[in-house]
């Protein structure tokens, strides 16, 4: 079994959700990142993805830009990426890479795979790369031993879905709503059906990502779905935090409170 | 010019013959450039835009209504006019322009958007939103949401805000919301991620107005059939002008919608050299530029292969130029097909001689152009020189410099 198989069938045999936690490399500090997450993972976050920053991030909302603009501000390069994850993945924790397409195609797909594989990240979520383009990444992915996530959103087709569903390995990212990321007062109404149409394409988990912050949200998302993901409420809380102590705290906080979303 | 007289528009001048090789292939490139690299989400969206187009392409109705819009809103045709004056600077060469600076609004754009905006009426939605750069893409869509009756954001970064703060004023005046975009650069990049960001949510009422040649799939195409009938129009008045085809075409190029719209009629005739001039900005060994092409490399950016401005991981680098339509790190991914291919040469005109052009066609021809087209001028005036006196150099005057009023008294110190 590959390690994301293991934390959903763990999840799955404790009758609960995985709970899925985003950081963007680099924020609020290049350590400072390692410890959030190790904090989110020992509060009850069992994937993390690393969110890889890029200047021109089109589908992400205020909160996660804010973010990645001042990981690019501290100078943040694909080698602390890589130095992120492999700090993160030492925990124990499944751990992903989300980016942009074109950061990867600049550093050399076969690259980046092989680099991510040996700093132990277990795959990558890809927001911007659609089936008819991901040809090259599958096979270097695959070469490299690593999972592609890709994602599905209210709006696509059965058609899309299926065509989605097909080159995922690992998990299928559904989109809860249509829009951008950050938290929001309530989760998508869409989410459970596309969580539901999804599931009629593959036999992956699905988990459910964009506009979740809260435990009440986490337990409602993890009725119908395998997994929670959590981002924008997590960089939240490091930006509103007056220093580092602090944010940490926050965080393992809002982990602890997500994990118990997860199991209720 | 009586509105009947002259062709009216037919779908072969819409979409060309579709003998060149130069239509996108199913997955929308242009070779291994354009494509769609784009959130899952607004995949239909682009489907739905697609299958419209390719209906409303051949549709009897629509050509009409595009056409009629054109000639009795738009203005068109526009003239050329030969600048003898302007062309004594250049060798003797003849130097011919064509005149989309007397368009409504001012500039070529207002080709597209009339186009777009007629679709967006087929497509059944209510609002559009736009990125801007100089604003005059921002001033066009809200020209013809006003026309048309359809809600308008205009997306525009700060910074070109207070560059361009007259087309700031005008979009209001048509009844636009213009947001003001302080993320990133604050220029035509991160105006182009907001208006993403905003389709992407408000997709089921609302139409992207995109404004380039550049972008995913389809709207490369969209964008350069609607802009195609300067070219068009064009190539049929310089062979009644001049008895031939011109030795040239020089048109300036940011995103690249008005060098394809004049480029695209001439691509067949191989005689008929294509040259898509670039903003050099303070010199490429400044750093400071829009080189894209020139000087950039492949990569993806807002939702399509091309070449780009980036840096050895693939970060955008921040392009500059004197003007804001040309400060762009990406370009149509048609431009990097036609660069690869050779079929078009692109090169670089830094803001010193793009002003000097600027300043010369005022003084020579009481023409004031855009600062845009002043950078395709400066490419024919030293075109003109290379070709010598027999040459016939078309030029593409693709807006009217009245928005750069302010950068002229600066730069010039009026």
């Amino acid at each position: 079994m590959t390690t994301l198989q293991t934390v959903f069938a763990k999840a799955r045999a404790e009758n609960r959700a995985a709970l899925v936690g985003y950081l963007p490399a680099g924020f609020p500090t290049k350590d400072g990142a390692v410890a959030a997450a190790t904090a989110m993972v020992e509060a009850g976050c069992d994937v993390i993805e690393i969110g890889l920053p890029y200047s021109d991030p089109l589908m992400d909302g205020p909160t996660i830009q804010d973010a990645v603009h001042r990981s690019l501000t501290n100078g943040t390069r694909i080698g602390d990426v890589m130095r992120t994850v492999e700090g993160v993945a030492k925990t124990g924790a499944a751990t992903l890479v989300m980016t942009y397409w074109n950061p990867i195609d600049r550093y050399g797909p076969a690259r980046f795979a092989r680099d991510l594989a040996n700093a132990g990240g277990v795959g990558t979520i890809t927001p911007d790369l659609t089936p008819e383009e991901s040809g090259v990444w599958l096979q270097e992915s695959k070469d490299a031993g690593i999972d592609t996530v890709f994602l599905v959103a209210p709006s696509s087709t059965e058609d899309r879905i299926g065509k989605v569903a097909k080159i995922c390995t690992g998990f299928v990212y559904a989109a809860s709503l249509m829009g951008v990321t950050g938290a929001r007062e309530s989760v998508g109404s869409a989410a459970e059906g596309l969580v539901a149409r999804t599931r009629r394409h593959t036999s992956l988990p699905v988990c459910v990502g964009l506009g979740v912050g809260t435990g009440a949200q986490a337990a409602e998302v993890a009725a119908y779905a395998d997994g929670v993901i959590v981002g924008s409420a997590f960089i939240r809380r490091l930006l509103d935090a007056p220093d580092e102590a602090a944010g940490l705290a926050s965080v393992r906080e809002l982990a602890a409170e997500l994990a118990a979303g997860v199991r209720r | 010019m009586s509105l009947t007289e002259g062709p009216i528009l037919t779908a072969a001048d819409l979409a060309g013959n579709g003998v060149y090789g130069d239509d996108p292939d199913g997955n929308g490139k242009f070779g291994v450039f354009g494509g769609r690299f784009v959130p899952e989400a607004l995949i239909p969206a682009l489907d739905e835009v697609a299958a419209e187009y390719e209906k409303a392409k051949t549709d009897e109705e629509f050509l009409r209504e595009f056409d009629h819009l054109l000639r009795t809103y738009a203005g068109r045709p526009t003239t050329l006019t030969e600048v003898p004056r302007f062309a004594a600077h250049a060798g003797g060469a003849r130097i011919v322009l064509k005149r989309e600076d007397l368009t409504h609004t001012g500039a070529h754009k207002i080709n597209n958007v009339l186009g777009q905006a007629l679709l967006t009426r087929r497509l059944g939605k209510t609002r559009v939103i736009a990125e801007t750069g100089a604003g005059q893409h921002g001033v066009a869509t809200a020209t013809a949401a006003a026309l048309l009756g359809l809600e308008c954001v205009i997306y525009m970064g700060a910074v070109d805000c207070e560059r361009q703060a007259l087309n700031v004023a005008r979009m209001k005046l048509l009844g636009a919301t213009v947001v003001p975009v302080t993320n990133g650069s604050q220029t035509l990049k991160d105006a182009i991620n907001e208006a993403f960001r905003d389709w992407v949510t408000n997709v089921d009422r609302t139409h992207y107005l995109f404004g380039t040649v550049a972008g995913p799939h389809p709207f490369p195409e969209i964008v350069r059939d609607f802009a195609r009938i300067i070219g068009v129009e064009a190539r049929r008045q310089i062979l009644e002008l001049t008895g031939r085809l011109p030795d040239a075409v020089c048109a300036a190029v940011g995103g690249g919608s008005n060098a394809i719209g004049i480029f695209h009629a001439f691509i067949g005739d191989e005689g008929v050299r294509l040259y898509g001039y670039e903003a050099a900005g303070r010199g490429l060994e400044s750093g400071e530029h829009a080189l894209t092409l020139t000087a950039g490399s492949v990569g993806v950016l807002h939702g399509s292969r091309t070449y780009v401005l980036q840096d050895e991981e693939g970060q955008t680098i921040e392009s500059h130029s004197i003007s804001a339509g040309l400060d762009y790190p990406g370009v149509g991914p048609e431009h990097a097909w036609l660069k690869d291919s050779g079929r078009a040469v692109y090169e670089g005109i830094t803001d010193a001689e793009a002003m000097e052009a600027f300043a010369l066609l005022a003084r020579t021809e009481g023409i004031i152009p855009a600062i845009e087209s002043s950078h395709a001028l400066a490419g024919a005036l030293k075109l003109g020189r290379e070709l010598g006196p027999e040459a016939t150099i078309l030029v593409n005057l693709s807006g009217r410099g009245d928005k750069d009023m302010g950068t002229a008294m600066k730069y010039f110190d009026l």
